[in-house]
């Protein structure tokens, strides 16, 4: 499995203000298509700025200072992301690369049922669509992440989280995306519930094969989900490598600091002086 | 030597549309000056209301709650001083302190309302109390939450809390909003702390690892009963009750998961 879907070269954000800062520094790496890519590290890492950055979502202060980056679109094409204008981001966005936003349980509207929100992707991306192909899309998708196609009609607060949780995944994937980026998609779930929700990503990754960069500062998580896992710190990579050598044989100290940070569930005790 | 009993608690709450939901059934545990005991189990499962009926925010609808054996007081005077023996520190340090007040009026509150020391003393006692939590007093105290990292909020939330003395402290969550990187250090300082004072923690929690690093004891609540209840090693390494074992599970445990073969998620499909 060694084709690229997205080329990052040399990528970097600085954040202009006095003093700037530089969020994202040089930042060279390459996803796989089909590849689950994990970001770690501590919250002001810039691994929020950096997924996005690719996507150009950054508001000012910050700026793209230097690099590019290339989605290999499965038609053949390389698209550089840096030469669309708005229209054409306007359309490349959550048609080829969706996200599932940090604290996507309240990123939901309050006041409009569930269905009409994710009956907005199809409005907006897919205009030729009838109302009713557009319904038939929602309620497949409602199916699909088993929330099930009866509650489009309900609102974000009559749902639990868990249940939001996978509006926001099925929405992500209303367009059937080649890249999802997932922003500490589970943190404020229990843990039950979020091996659910990752069981069903797993799931519909392995059904839809799209990529996806799954950010967290959860490394444990991280180790047992990814193919590959990116560390960062102060706005570099520090190590990249598959989840199984970054957990066996890490290179780079912070990388260690990091690994030795958690209590382990079945590791010997005395991380915690008692 | 104090003594919290929790003895045969149930409460019932009458929910309009679904009828009567037993938050709690029947639950008992003992929690004694010195110890740790970790309360764990998923959203729903009654933890927070146990915190509640402790703080007397909730009434239990039957069963008591005894501190040295004196029930807690319903109201008055009487309640305040129950509540100056047992203090809490909530999840949210963003949301827990008061962004118009700085650090020094947080700390200085409780020291002032339970009398703790003279007045003359009150500024002595705020820097002992930060110095405590690892906190620089000359660097903090004249600042606002909102200038502090969530490590350091969390650390003004605990100094808060010891500030009137308390015997018990109730951690609800209290590291899993911070950093994976610092979530470790808050839970050293809190276990010094306890050490070092001899308090009683009850430690509220869904991460399995923590809580049996952190506990002497745990509590497993499903749907408001005690599933198990044992040390920390026997219930996290040896657990009997089935949603105990569905509970480590689904913890990631990355040091069985590469031992293993078999992947259920992830990798290459």
């Amino acid at each position: 499995m060694n084709e690229p879907l997205l080329s990052v070269r040399d990528f970097s954000v600085v954040y202009d203000v006095d003093p700037p800062v530089e969020a994202v520094s040089h930042v060279t790496l390459e996803l796989q298509r089909g590849e689950v890519l994990g970001l770690a590290g501590e919250s002001g890492c810039g691994k929020t700025t950096l997924a996005y950055g690719v996507q150009r979502l950054l508001k000012a202060p910050a700026v793209i200072t230097s690099g590019s980056v290339v989605f290999h679109d499965a038609s053949g094409d390389d698209v550089d992301l840096g030469a669309l204008d708005a229209e054409q981001m306007r359309r490349f966005r959550w048609d080829k690369v969706s996200m599932v936003f940090q604290g996507a349980m309240n990123a939901l509207n309050p006041v409009a049922p569930i269905g009409s929100q994710l009956e907005d992707v199809f409005e907006v991306h897919r205009p030729r669509m009838s109302a009713r192909q557009r319904r038939a899309e929602v309620a497949e998708l409602l199916e699909i992440v088993k929330v099930g196609a009866q509650r489009a009609r309900s609102f974000p607060h009559e749902l639990s989280g868990g249940m939001r949780q996978r509006v926001m995944i099925a929405m992500a994937l209303a367009l059937r995306p080649q890249l999802m980026v997932m922003d500490e998609p589970t943190t404020a779930l229990d843990v039950l519930v979020q091996r659910e929700i990752l069981r069903q990503i797993s799931q519909l990754r392995h059904e839809f094969g799209f990529s996806v960069i799954f950010i967290t500062h959860d490394l444990p998580l991280l180790l047992e989900i990814s193919d590959r896992i990116a560390i960062m710190r102060e706005g570099e990579i520090v190590e990249l490598d598959t989840a199984e050598r970054i957990w066996t044989d890490p290179q780079n100290d912070y990388t260690k600091t990091l690994l030795s940070s958690f209590p382990r569930l079945t590791g010997e005790r005395g991380v915690v002086a008692r | 030597m104090t003594v919290l009993e929790f003895d045969h608690i149930t409460k019932i709450y009458n929910v309009r549309g679904a009828g009567q939901i037993r938050a709690l059934d029947d639950v008992s545990f003992t929690l004694r000056s010195g110890q740790t005991i970790g309360l764990v189990g998923q959203s729903g499962s009654g933890k927070s209301t146990i915190a509640k009926i402790l703080t007397q925010l909730e009434t239990p609808t039957s069963g008591e709650v005894r501190l040295d054996g004196a029930p807690i007081p319903r109201h008055g005077t009487a309640l305040r001083r129950y509540r100056q023996q047992l203090r809490m520190v909530f999840q949210d340090p963003f949301a827990s302190l008061n962004p118009y007040h700085s650090i020094r009026y947080h700390i200085e509150r409780p020291l002032r309302l339970d009398d703790v020391v003279p007045k003359a003393q009150t500024e002595a006692e705020v820097r002992r109390l930060l110095e405590r939590v690892r906190l620089d007093p000359d660097a903090v105290m004249e600042r606002r939450p909102h200038e502090l990292s969530g490590g350091q909020r969390q650390r003004i939330a605990i100094a808060r809390a010891l500030a009137s003395r308390p015997a018990i402290l109730v951690a609800d969550e209290p590291v899993s909003m911070l950093d994976v990187s610092i979530r470790l250090g808050v839970l050293n300082l809190l276990a010094e702390l306890q050490r070092d004072e001899g308090l009683g923690v009850l430690y509220i929690t869904h991460d399995l690892a923590t809580a049996r690093h952190f506990s002497d004891e745990i509590i497993v609540l499903n749907q408001g009963r005690v599933v198990e209840h044992g040390t920390a090693d026997e219930v996290i390494l040896t657990p009997q009750d089935p949603y105990t074992r569905e509970l480590r599970a689904a913890s990631p445990d990355p040091e069985s998961f590469f031992a293993s073969a078999a992947r259920d998620l992830g990798g290459a499909p």
